[in-house]
């Protein structure tokens, strides 16, 4: 049949079940994303005959005699304005808003946009763009991409034509423990396409971990690439390779597995109980007790106890969260003059490219890692969860194949933020003075280890660091069980003890009678005062100090207490964190910066772009320092290839470690051009180590009002005051904390990915696991406090994850200040917080109070 | 998503034409089939290729076609005397699905895939339609939309029978109407949906697994107590999945049924 898109008459003969996305990707459009492959995300939008609708949703055969638009093929004022006020961070989804906005009702967008999902921006910046606000200025550059973005040519992953591709699909477990007795696979050989099938005789008979830090030993060598035992629902049983997805989809299905099904154990208590199944044995592994299934078990004090006066102690019960990135995992292996390729969406090419050559007993110079540009990370990207099996299967066949992760596997077979439950302790003097601080932390790590370990020295670091006290102690211990693994996920571990910690602060003022930001700022941590952790002294210094702004921002910003309407009870919350710069053990990158003969400059650095923004920062800053513009410096980034080394974009380290190296390259780079030394001058390269480090802060603030009929939440302000440090890009630093606001809301709001009783997730789909909506989002004003720190480059801070920490336990602070009750386990749905309220309230009559509700009021007539 | 096991589409043009339906779907919008994988789906019959008139009015009332989409009814412009018309557009907008969603989705395939939250099955029952059935032999009969959904996925429909449309009588288009939904969050699925007519009629969807249609005498007036209302909605099983629990969905249900009765009743 033939096919008109953007004016040009294609032909093609799509497969009968084909929809028209997978189709358009085919014929080369790759500005038609797949996000969700459901309809529920809006990355495929195009328009057909002028109408907008969602391309993975219409078989492709209907598309014929029609014209159908994709965003290459739009000229529409919004690309500009996208790109003016800089409506984009990873800019996956920016294809879909645009031809979603091209023809909505500018009155109604929170309605009309709510078939577009965007996890990086909290979608203040796109309404921006789609109102026609500019941001983009002298100092706030935008994106490198930012026209191929708004033009759908910016390349993701799998946005590149490659001829003779296989492709790969893996059987997932059904069981969450079992032994794999045997796997038959000639059916699936039979099966015309399938090319070769890959079990656990065919996978290196060596442990790694998935979890990626410089230092490998962070984290246990639990996995192996395909293994015997099953020990979650959704584990890789084996894969396929065939010459179409629907041929290797075919082939995983006609495998016959005999499996030996074994007690599984799901909750972290009864796994580190005596009689519980144990997951692993292997010595090599570093478990501290395997035989328990204790994976991780970190204690430590500092100081010494003090008598106390009050004591306030809460437990809060933090779930699991997806990472929701709308470019789901994905990879491809070639073989290219004998050397390993692999193109991934990673937030961490280095050390993928180091664990690959590791396990498959490479040189370094025979394997090349690289990527475009990644659609989202927020943790989830910093483990190797495709490329070992597409290097596997690209070693042995020598063909180029792919693995794209569904939206499915994405939510039941990577990974999540940590379950944990948290039990927080402050204890204070007569006067207020805080006497000690206490966690206590039982988290799941599931099946493997991966992270767990690192997440939780995380979790009791910075959460206690950020008050000054006497005597801090922590114990926090993870298990392993037989569900989806944790991993690492925006916060790292603080987001839930913050949210416990900040409520026992709350808990303790309130005994105390004092409020909560005098109490705070009676007892937050000052230059001079010690930073020692529970391990003792580190390389954590004061490189600058922002904190006690923030409060005053925050406070100031908050302005008198709101009234609430008859029906709905007002209240006001804060909470505050605290985070390193970088994170420890060691964080490396380099950065490589030449003057070339066509007097632009070359700057070579390893650092991924998935929406961090670290391409704009390395631009901006190598411009700054060499006296020239942004445009004058061309960036190339994120593969092997380029640097020696890079550990990576994780723990907001884009900008503190490797733009610390680019910075370090264009002074050196501009003292030898002063000195005009041209000839042997023309290339400078710096690393950067990224210590000592410093610590940036975070404070936010809530006013809401609950309607206790409903349950109904509706925030009224959303204030967030950041300590970054010197702001080198206030409009990308503004959508970073934006960004993470909004990520947290839908922690603390929405999101639950939930398992059943035998382990699987209950809820594996958009629909299903509630991101936030354009709707959902609330407006939150940012300030920063004016600090510049010594350590960072050119007096700058990260602020990428940490804006996400404060938020929960802000929202829940100001729930109980509402209603005088405390909430504990997020996410605050109308249900539960109703359900809760109903408990201890009298027994009322649904008519007792008739104010409208936010979504249980009267919809507009027609 | 592509539906990888399909091997054909049958395009009929004429109801003579419409082939056996063994190991077949009948494919209206596809904004449901082609969100899931289909395993063990081989062939798809279009419906869209018979070219059903999508809304037909008549004294008699209403008929909407099995493919009207979503979009269509919600540009409907009713004649003047149907006071229940704001229904339609309310309706269409309470369906998760954003506007690019109704352009593909088509009433016949909301009320047959009758997911709990499908405003479809609300409206056309609450407005006490009927379905039009096509059975295989070539025959048709009827069935009151009260009757046609039993369940999320499980309809009325025999094997190879067909949804042809949906009749609206003008005696419940005429009445005045209102409209009630509760979601956990703004624009989101529907976790109770409710539609009365004066009269007094009330059907609640979305936090019961079918629709359930309660009727009371239009005399004496004004209408049932609330009290009445509550002991019809007592005995109903409420639905327990993510989108909301079963004790908030009752709560609300009474809730925005104490509303509907205000509004239509005093």
């Amino acid at each position: 049949m033939q096919l008109t898109v953007n004016g040009t008459v294609q032909d093609c003969t799509p497969a009968p079940g084909q929809c028209l996305r997978t189709q358009l990707r085919e014929l080369g459009w790759f500005g038609v994303k797949k996000g969700c492959d459901a309809g529920d995300c809006g990355a495929c939008t195009v328009l057909l005959d002028g109408r907008a609708i969602q391309s993975c949703l219409l078989p492709a055969w209907r598309a014929e005699g029609r014209q159908v638009t994709t965003i290459e093929g739009l000229s529409h004022p919004l690309q500009d304005q996208f790109q003016a006020a800089q409506g984009f961070q990873c800019g996956f989804c920016t294809p879909g808003m645009i031809l979603t906005a091209s023809v909505a009702d500018r009155a109604n967008l929170k309605r009309d946009m709510k078939g577009n999902l965007c996890r990086c921006t909290g979608y203040r910046a796109i309404q921006d763009a789609i109102n026609g606000v500019t941001h983009v200025n002298e100092a706030s550059p935008g994106a490198p991409d930012a026209a191929r973005v708004v033009q759908g040519t910016a390349r993701y992953t799998l946005d590149e034509a490659m001829p003779g591709l296989l492709h790969l699909r893996l059987l997932r477990s059904p069981h969450a423990h079992a032994r794999v007795r045997s796997i038959d696979s000639a059916a699936a050989l039979a099966i015309p396409g399938v090319v070769a099938v890959f079990t656990h005789r065919d996978a290196p008979d060596r442990l790694f971990s998935t979890a990626r830090h410089e230092d490998f030993r962070a984290d246990p060598d639990d996995t192996r690439v395909l293994d015997d035992t099953m020990r979650f629902i959704g584990q890789r049983v084996a894969a396929v390779v065939a010459e179409s997805v629907a041929a290797a989809e075919a082939g995983c299905r006609a495998l016959i597995v005999d499996y030996e099904i074994l007690p599984a154990v799901f909750d972290p208590e009864a796994a580190l109980a005596p009689g519980a199944p144990i997951l692993h044995t292997k010595p090599e592994s570093r478990i501290p007790d395997a035989t328990r299934n204790l994976v991780a078990d970190i204690a430590g004090t500092v100081g010494a106890p003090v008598a106390a006066t009050y004591t306030a102690s809460i437990t809060c019960t933090l779930q699991r969260l997806q990472h929701a990135a709308l470019e789901t995992h994905a990879a491809r292996g070639w073989m290219e003059d004998g050397r390993l390729v692999i193109r991934t969406s990673t937030q961490v090419p280095f050390l993928i490219k180091q664990t690959l050559a590791d396990l498959y007993g490479l040189q370094p110079h025979a394997i090349r890692v690289l990527c475009e540009r990644v659609g989202g990370g927020f943790g989830g990207k910093q483990e190797m969860l495709v490329e070992d099996i597409v290097a596997l299967v690209t070693l042995r066949l020598g063909r180029p194949v792919q693995l794209e992760l569904t939206r499915e596997e994405q939510f039941t077979a990577t990974t999540t933020r940590h379950a944990m439950t948290v039990t927080a302790t402050a204890s204070a003097t007569a006067d207020g003075t805080l006497a000690a601080l206490t966690l206590d932390i039982l988290a799941n790590a599931g099946a493997y280890g991966n992270h767990t370990a690192a997440v939780l020295e995380h979790a009791v670091g910075e959460s206690l660091g950020i008050y000054r006290a006497p005597f801090k102690s922590a114990r926090a211990r993870a298990a392993y069980t037989n569900t989806l693994p944790g991993g690492a996920f925006r916060g790292y571990g603080l987001s839930q003890s913050v949210f416990a910690m900040e409520q026992a602060i709350d808990l303790l003022a309130a005994q105390l009678g004092q409020d909560p930001f005098a109490f705070r700022r009676q007892n937050i941590v000052r230059p001079g005062d010690s930073l020692e952790g529970i391990h003792g002294p580190d390389d954590v210094e004061f490189g600058s100090y922002g904190l006690d702004q923030c409060l005053d921002l925050v406070e100031a910003a908050l302005g008198p207490r709101p009234c609430a309407e008859p029906g709905w009870l007002a209240g006001r919350g804060v909470a505050i964190s605290m985070i390193d710069t970088v994170p420890p053990f060691g964080h490396h990158a380099e950065s490589r910066l030449t003057l070339a003969a066509d007097g632009l400059f070359d700057l070579h650095v390893g650092t991924a772009e998935f929406g961090n923004g670290t391409t704009t920062t390395h631009r901006q800053v190598a411009a700054r320092l060499l006296g020239t513009t942004p445009e004058h410096i061309r960036l190339h980034h994120a593969d092997t290839d380029l640097v020696s080394h890079d550990t990576g974009a994780f723990g907001s380290t884009g900008t503190v470690v490797a733009v610390r190296a680019t910075e370090l390259a264009a002074r050196e780079l501009h003292a030898r051009m002063r000195t005009n030394q041209p000839q042997t001058g023309r290339t400078v390269t710096r690393r950067a180590d990224g210590s000592p480090r410093s610590i940036a802060f975070n404070v936010h603030g809530f006013d809401l009002v609950v309607q206790p009929e409903t349950g109904h939440i509706r925030i009224l302000n959303s204030v967030h005051a950041a300590d970054a440090g010197q702001v080198l890009n206030p409009m990308q630093l503004r959508g970073q904390i934006e960004g993470g606001v909004a990520q947290a809301l839908g922690a603390v709001l929405s999101e639950n990915l939930a398992l059943t009783e035998t382990g699987a997730v209950l809820n594996p789909a958009f629909r299903q696991y509630h991101i936030p909506h354009w709707a959902d989002v609330p407006p939150t004003q940012v300030l920063f406090a004016d600090t510049y720190d010594a350590l960072g480059p050119l007096g700058a801070k990260s602020m990428s994850e940490s804006p996400f920490n404060p938020v929960g336990a802000a929202l829940a602070n100001a729930l109980a200040d509402a209603t005088g009750q405390r909430f504990t386990a997020p996410p605050f749905t109308a249900d539960r917080v109703w359900a809760q309220l109903q408990e201890s309230a009298p027994v009322s009559s649904p008519r007792a109070s008739l104010a409208p509700a936010p979504s249980a009021s009267r919809s507009r007539p027609g | 998503m592509d539906l990888l096991d399909i091997q054909a589409v049958d395009r009929p043009r004429s109801r003579a034409a419409l082939p056996d339906m063994d190991g077949a779907a009948f494919l209206a919008g596809g904004t449901w089939l082609f969100s899931e994988p289909q395993p063990g789906l081989r062939r798809l019959v279009d419906l869209t290729g018979l070219g059903w008139t999508p809304l037909e009015v008549s004294e008699a009332g209403l008929r909407i076609a099995a493919t009207c989409t979503i979009a269509e009814l919600e540009r409907f412009q009713a004649p003047p005397s149907w006071r229940a018309a704001p229904l339609f557009a309310q309706s269409c907008r309470a369906l998760l699905g954003s506007f690019k969603v109704w352009e593909l989705a088509t009433v016949g395939g909301n009320v047959c895939l009758a997911l709990a939250a499908a405003p479809m099955l609300a409206l056309t029952v609450a407005l006490e339609g009927t379905a039009l059935i096509w059975r295989p032999d070539g025959t048709e009969r009827r069935l009151p939309m009260a009757q046609f959904a039993q369940g999320p996925q499980r309809v009325a429909l025999l094997p190879g029978e067909l949804l042809r449309a949906i009749d609206l009588p003008a005696a419940a288009l005429s009445r005045r109407a209102a409209f009630r939904q509760a979601s956990l969050f703004p624009h989101g699925r529907s976790a109770a949906l409710l539609i009365g007519l004066e009269g007094f009629t009330l059907t609640v969807t979305a936090s019961v697994a079918a629709p359930v249609h309660l009727a009371w005498p239009a005399t004496p007036s004004p209408g049932p107590s609330l009290a009445a209302i509550e002991a019809a909605l007592l005995p109903l099983d409420w639905c327990d999945d993510v989108h909301g629990t079963p004790a908030w969905r009752q709560h609300m249900t009474r809730r925005l049924a104490a509303e509907i009765r205000d509004e239509l009743c005093s």
